[in-house]
């Protein structure tokens, strides 16, 4: 009996847990206000970076750990522009091809050994190296006879890199490359302690002991998928400014959880809130929009691959009129207003705007189209192609990468297009992996492409669409184009440069292989006491100059 | 018995031969590779990248080369975290699957089964119906509901539970509570349906008879026998718990292999893709032996022969 009424209770006291569960909804903490002498930001990272080795990494969440654990020959001031790192001061040739850095003498290792310019040579010659399998090894390509050394055909001592004595190193370069200063900024870029690599080349870079870097912060602990531990670079030669104690970075790569988290106060600072609260966050000045150098846009197929997956559409498709029709009929405004949400701004060219040239003006400075679109002309380009109104187009296929994003802005369009042009498009989905192999193997009509800049300078979009470019999926072949991106690598005068990239990119957009939809958009949450935190065009984060005011 | 448990074994290894066999050619058959991304990677970058990991070579040289390693115990690099081994990641990741995994079995178990006794002994009245609706949103409701609803609850309302991470007990009680939901309302349903079976028959009429006592009847004989299927159920649930983690480990953060185990395949990471699946086939076929051993142990009728 006594049992009986003990499981009765039992029950009871579930049902109680159960429904005090369901009530709980108005409880309020007050965990907030508490000081701390110590200076942390606590930030979610959002995934386990692949590698924090500067010549192996090629992603953003690298990226951010690297640019903080390392300092290049430059570094990037609040504005992105290239300021003394390592190096105090260079000597530029005349034709902008040869550099000559002086490297400051007081800059030293986080184990105290100092920093010389035969670490520079070193390091990118290792990132060359055919056997270190560098993805971004392309980043040094600008170095005289650097890419013949990374394929194979060239000798290591070729390479336009040399460590004159301890604190002077010499670069050769390809051709003039006026946003050299920037790359030397760059994560691929970093110096590297041979020594060290060379004691263990596989996990130097995953031991917070042999982790040794010459930046503001040095590793101190690293647990795999949960969190790394940076800490304040005592040996760090700038340390007198560098504020922050300690950076705890988390790798919750759930975007509802990190959000959670943050609004709990478990984090300070979370990248990309889920995309249907960014809206909500925005407006409570919760959330901060930070341009990205990137664009999102279709991909229009005109090879000759096009025809043996609809011979009619392929033709369409062909016809320059068809595609600016497809893109004027686009009106972006209502996509990312009513779709994408996210604070995005509606592409109306392909180089997005935010790159500051050396003319001191941003490099976009027109419209191709107005981003509302303009229906009538597209109408008009239609029937002109020989589909008035859409009467006998070929039925196109859009192909995008599973995710409701994608499908949600191929929707749209394919109304947009069904609406505006009478045409009918059908969509289809690939996982990840299978959709980059069909866009690369260019077995698609129309597909969904995004690109992020790898540097800050039009030629890191520009570049990809030149006929010989293993990047450019459309198969767009443009002589003119061609010459005109190649005069801008070699060109020397950078007024007369960005006038050949402007020429460039008009050609591409009266080709049009491509239909740019928006610029992405980096929206990050931060509580309102972390202070000068910068986060680049590029996506990465400073945190040398960051502090917390509560 | 001995000889029994050694057929187990040899058909368990001939098992796990087909299954890696399969899923190393199916998963080489899959479009696209590691190095397949947004941006391409210029083709000769990609050839030094292809060759440093051997993935150059012809399928069968790569093949007969993993079993090769294989039978050493080494599994090889992960494609996706650089400098690290697939059992690097294994005994690295496995561990909070495992502890997570345990704390949610135990879960199932105490409360599945007290549930499941609680229910059959008041069949009809309303202790009954309270536990065959929670059962039977336990069931229906995906775990990540579960999860979502959990954390919203304990973690942004009442603030009495961590949302995320593993830093110790108090990270794990949410997590498991999630992924029991399923487990612990099957095995309610199981104990509640076979419990209400087993106290029909003879021998418990018998029992009651002789006079023993209520609670000697019910947990003495008839639970013992009621809880067979409770038991056949284990291998697949340890099954279930262990990969089922995936979607668990993703909300809350936990840095476990059943979150790579799914992920490694949309990465392409050749590697951990056969690591964390001959880990995984291995845990299950010991795992059904292991409940197949234990049937004998519970219900005297049954004699394994070989």
């Amino acid at each position: 009996m006594l049992r009986k009424k003990a499981a009765k209770f039992l029950t009871l006291a579930l049902t109680a847990v159960l429904s005090v569960s369901l009530f709980a909804g108005c409880a309020k903490s007050g965990k907030e206000g508490e000081k701390k002498a110590e200076q942390v930001i606590k930030y979610n990272l959002g995934s386990e970076p692949k590698t924090l080795d500067p010549a192996l990494n090629s992603a953003v969440d690298g990226a951010t750990v690297i640019v903080n654990t390392f300092v290049g020959l430059t570094r990037l001031d609040a504005k992105d522009q290239p300021v003394p790192g390592v190096a105090e001061k260079w000597d530029v040739s005349a034709d902008g091809m040869t550099y000559k850095f002086y490297l400051r003498k007081d800059v030293k290792w986080s184990d105290g050994k100092p920093v010389t310019a035969k670490d520079f040579e070193y390091a990118w010659k290792r990132a060359l190296a055919p056997e270190t399998a560098a993805e971004y090894a392309y980043q040094l390509y600008y170095l005289k006879n650097a890419e013949a050394y990374n394929t194979g055909n060239g000798k290591a001592e070729d390479v336009g890199v040399k460590a004159l004595d301890d604190y002077t190193l010499e670069v050769n370069l390809e051709y003039p490359t006026p946003y050299f200063l920037s790359l030397t900024a760059f994560p691929t870029y970093m110096p590297v302690r041979q020594d060290i690599v060379e004691k263990d080349k596989e996990k130097w870079a995953t031991n917070p002991e042999t982790y040794i870097g010459n930046g503001p912060f040095k590793l101190k602990e690293w647990k795999i998928k949960e969190a790394l531990i940076l800490e304040k670079n005592p040996n760090y030669f700038d340390a007198a400014n560098v504020k922050l104690d300690r950076i705890e970075i988390r790798m919750i790569d759930d975007q509802n959880t990190a959000l959670t988290s943050f609004q709990q106060g478990e984090l300070d600072f979370i990248e990309s809130p889920p995309t249907q609260q960014i809206p909500t966050l925005l407006s409570q000045g919760v959330a901060k929009k930070y341009p990205y150098l990137g664009t999102y846009f279709y991909v229009i197929n005109l090879t000759d691959n096009a025809d043996k997956i609809d011979a009619a559409a392929a033709k369409a498709l062909k016809d320059v009129r068809v595609r600016k029709a497809l893109t004027l009929a686009i009106d972006r405004k209502a996509l990312i207003e009513t779709v994408t949400k996210a604070g995005q701004q509606p592409a109306t060219s392909f180089v997005p705007s935010g790159i500051i040239m050396a003319d001191g003006k941003d490099f976009k400075n027109k419209d191709y189209y107005k981003a509302e679109g303009d229906v009538q002309e597209a109408k008009r380009l239609l029937a002109e192609a020989g589909y008035p109104d859409g009467k006998g187009f070929p039925k196109i296929t859009v192909m995008y990468n599973t995710s409701a994003g994608h499908q949600n802005i191929a929707q749209a369009i394919q109304a947009m297009w069904k609406e505006n042009l009478g045409i009918d498009v059908e969509l289809a989905n690939q996982e990840w992996k299978v959709f980059q192999s069909t866009r690369n193997k260019k077995e698609y009509l129309i597909a969904r492409h995004g690109w992020i800049g790898d540097y800050n300078d039009p030629m890191t979009l520009l570049d990809m669409w030149t006929s010989k470019s293993g990047q450019n999926d459309a198969g767009y072949n443009n002589p003119e184009y061609d010459k005109k991106v190649d005069a801008a690598k070699r060109e020397s005068d950078p007024v007369k440069r960005i006038q050949l990239l402007h020429e460039a990119e008009d050609i591409l957009m009266n080709d049009m292989p491509i239909i740019p939809l928006y610029y992405y958009v980096n929206v990050v949450c931060m509580k309102d006491y972390v202070k000068d935190v910068h986060k680049s065009p590029l996506g990465f984060v400073y945190f040398d100059r960051a502090y917390v005011q509560k | 018995m001995i000889n029994y448990i050694i057929k187990r074994l040899v058909t368990s290894v001939i098992t796990l031969f087909v299954v890696l066999t399969a899923t190393f050619f199916l998963m080489h058959a899959l479009p696209g590779g590691p190095f397949d991304n947004e941006k391409p990677l210029p083709p000769k970058i990609k050839a030094n990248l292809e060759a440093k990991y051997g993935l150059n070579k012809p399928l069968y040289e790569q093949y007969v080369m993993y079993l090769k390693n294989l039978s050493r115990g080494d599994l090889g690099p992960t494609l996706k975290y650089e400098g690290r081994t697939v059992n690097e990641m294994i005994a690295y990741s496995f561990p909070a699957s495992a502890k997570l995994g345990a704390v949610s079995i135990i879960f199932s178990l105490i409360l599945g089964i007290y549930l499941g006794v609680v229910a059959a002994l008041n069949q009809g009245k309303w202790q009954d119906r309270l536990v065959m609706v929670i059962a039977t949103l336990g069931v229906t409701v995906p775990s990540f509901v579960i999860a979502t609803l959990l954390m919203y609850v304990f973690s942004v309302k009442l603030r009495l539970l961590p949302s995320s991470g593993f830093a110790g007990p108090k990270y794990m009680i949410l997590p498991a509570l999630a992924l029991s939901g399923y487990s612990l309302s099957f095995i309610a349903r199981l104990t509640r349906s076979s419990l209400l079976d087993v106290i029909r028959q003879d021998y418990i009429r018998t029992a009651k008879a002789k006079g023993l006592s209520r609670n000697v009847v019910i947990y003495k004989h008839a639970l013992r026998n009621a809880l067979i299927p409770v038991v056949t159920y284990l291998g697949p649930l340890v099954a279930g718990v262990l990969t089922g983690s995936f979607v668990i480990e993703k909300i809350f953060a936990i840095p476990g292999l059943g979150r790579e185990f799914v992920t490694s395949i949309g990465n392409r990471d050749f590697m951990l893709i056969m690591g964390t699946t001959i880990f995984y086939s291995t845990l299950l076929v010991v795992c059904n032996l292991i409940v197949d051993l234990l049937y004998a142990v519970i219900d005297p009728r049954i004699k394994l022969e070989a």
